[in-house]
């Protein structure tokens, strides 16, 4: 079965979206697209170390994501800029750095529309088991520390008050976006990574009435988006990255109109 | 007596100054007591030192051994991002049964609110839910920040009568922190007055004639409380406050 490469493809971009769900959710309710943003730019960085050094590239890339994950805290710390500050101080030179790196790389080992829009038809057997591995760890994870979080993602100081062991569930998440952004490399790229973390959460927040349902929505809202966005891209010829990421922008608008018309609807009921 | 958080030569610097400096204070069991002082003169972060929400530059705090505290944060500070009914959000670090939430939501007024979203509830209805949800935790210690932030007049006074109420029945110790003075100083027993330090303290009697109470909030802040005396009557018999003047050189 693993033989077709569109299943390849299918699954392993069902594997990445439905991990991406609740992830997502979470960079929603904590306002961190940026931060989202700056460590999927410094994969493009992540990417050509890999190359040069020869090794595993979904490693190298998710090395790279924790040490401005970690940058990006000593700056908050140290050199009185706010977050939106530090961020754009280090995505750019992220990507900056990493565009310097591809220069020295001979122009045969670097596909660029591969790196920035992802080349998910590539998906190879290897891949499939890394990121299946990756979503069992990743959904087992969440589950450790989703209620923590969530108690540190509605009130911070209520979560330190009260005791409640935040800030190791705040670390942990953290490390928890850089693996599913080295994870999803391949599949969306470097540029539309985010898009895929927000666009289905946003969708779900339409309408979903409980943290859990919400991110529950949010994998399916993805998973829909990934099938949508791979036959478009079969039957059209499109480019896989760009076509997952509108088709997950259709079902946020549709939702969105749902919403709006279950609100008139609503206000026509009350002046009755 | 026993004290339940006990604070020794507290001191918190910011990013060029120090924030407090030279804070002792205690919260006895079943005791109110409320700081008061003008915006920036390190109500909040004493409070929040002393929860361990943020670290302490100097000095220590010792707590009653498994304090169980209830926080209540400014409400401003609560995400709405979140989608969560009233109910959920009254479980947010504990469950509890559908009939403890349904007493406590009558107890401060939001009956039958259980499914409302968050996001839809005004500030004053959000208030009382954060206060809804520590008093669900049976706290033996209370720490209520700004309780009557963004809450109407008539609501203020009914807040205060509900803070009073829960202090009489669960016999926690409660710390308010206000930048009003009016109808907090009649219902606390002891008054930390704070600019950067704790300028004096005592019953709310006694501070309002102390000469740094008056050169903080002006001679009118002593008026108030003769309008609301009538309103104070607990039992003082447990407690006996002395009247602190502390001594500052600048």
């Amino acid at each position: 079965m693993l033989d077709d490469f569109f299943t390849r493809a299918i699954i392993a971009g069902l594997a990445t979206a439905a991990l991406m769900g609740p992830i997502g959710c979470f960079i929603i309710w904590r306002r961190m697209s940026f931060f989202g943003d700056t460590l999927s730019h410094s994969a493009l960085l992540g990417v050509a170390i890999g190359l040069m050094l020869h090794t595993n590239q979904t490693l190298t890339v998710f090395v790279i994501a924790l040490a401005i994950a970690a940058a990006l805290y000593g700056l908050r710390a140290r050199a009185q800029l706010s977050s939106d500050a530090s961020l754009g101080i280090l995505s750019h030179s992220a990507l900056a750095l990493g565009l310097l790196m591809v220069s020295f790389l001979p122009p045969s080992q670097i596909d660029f529309t591969a790196i920035f829009f992802g080349d998910i038809l590539a998906t190879s057997t290897q891949d499939i088991y890394i990121v299946l591995s990756g979503l069992v760890i990743g959904a087992l994870i969440l589950k450790l520390i989703w209620r923590p979080l969530l108690i540190a993602t509605v009130n911070q100081d209520i979560a330190k008050a009260e005791k409640t062991g935040t800030s190791r569930a705040e670390f942990i998440f953290t490390l928890l976006l850089t693996m599913v952004i080295a994870l999803s490399i391949k599949i969306v790229g470097v540029l539309l990574i985010s898009a895929l973390l927000i666009i289905p959460a946003a969708g779900a927040r339409q309408i979903a009435k409980a943290p859990e349902s919400m991110a529950i929505l949010a994998s399916f809202l993805g998973c829909l988006s990934i099938i949508g966005g791979l036959w478009g891209s079969l039957e059209f010829d499109l480019p896989s990255g760009p076509a997952i990421v509108t088709m997950a922008l259709i079902i946020f608008c549709i939702l969105l109109g749902l919403k709006e018309i279950a609100r008139m609807k609503d206000k026509q009921d009350g002046q009755r | 007596m026993s004290f339940l958080i006990k604070a020794e030569n507290l001191g918190i610097y910011g990013q060029t100054h120090w924030r407090v400096r030279g804070v002792n204070m205690q919260i006895s069991k079943g005791e109110i007591v409320t700081m008061i002082g003008p915006n920036g003169s390190g109500k909040s972060t004493t409070a929040k030192a002393l929860l361990g929400i943020i670290k302490a530059d100097e000095g220590v705090v010792h707590r009653k051994k498994d304090l169980k505290i209830g926080y209540v944060p400014q409400s401003l500070t609560i995400s709405r991002d979140v989608p969560m009914s009233l109910e959920r959000f009254l479980q947010l670090t504990q469950s509890h049964s559908a009939s403890d939430i349904a007493d406590i939501l009558a107890l401060v007024g939001l009956s039958k609110m259980e499914k409302k979203p968050l996001s839809a509830l005004s500030g004053g209805q959000l208030q009382r839910a954060l206060i809804a949800r520590t008093l669900l935790l049976k706290p033996e210690l209370m720490v209520l920040d700004e309780p009557v932030q963004g809450v109407d007049f008539a609501g203020e006074i009914a807040l205060y009568e509900l803070i009073e109420e829960i202090r009489n029945s669960l016999q926690c110790g409660m710390l308010l922190i206000s930048h009003d003075l009016h109808i907090v100083m009649s219902r606390t027993d002891r008054v930390l007055c704070m600019n950067g330090h704790i300028c004096c303290e005592g019953a709310p009697a006694s501070v309002m004639e102390n000469e740094a109470y008056i050169s903080l909030f002006g001679p009118k802040a002593s008026e108030f409380l003769a309008l609301y005396h009538h309103d104070h009557n607990h039992d003082h018999d447990a407690h006996h406050h002395d009247h602190h003047h502390h001594h500052h050189s600048h």
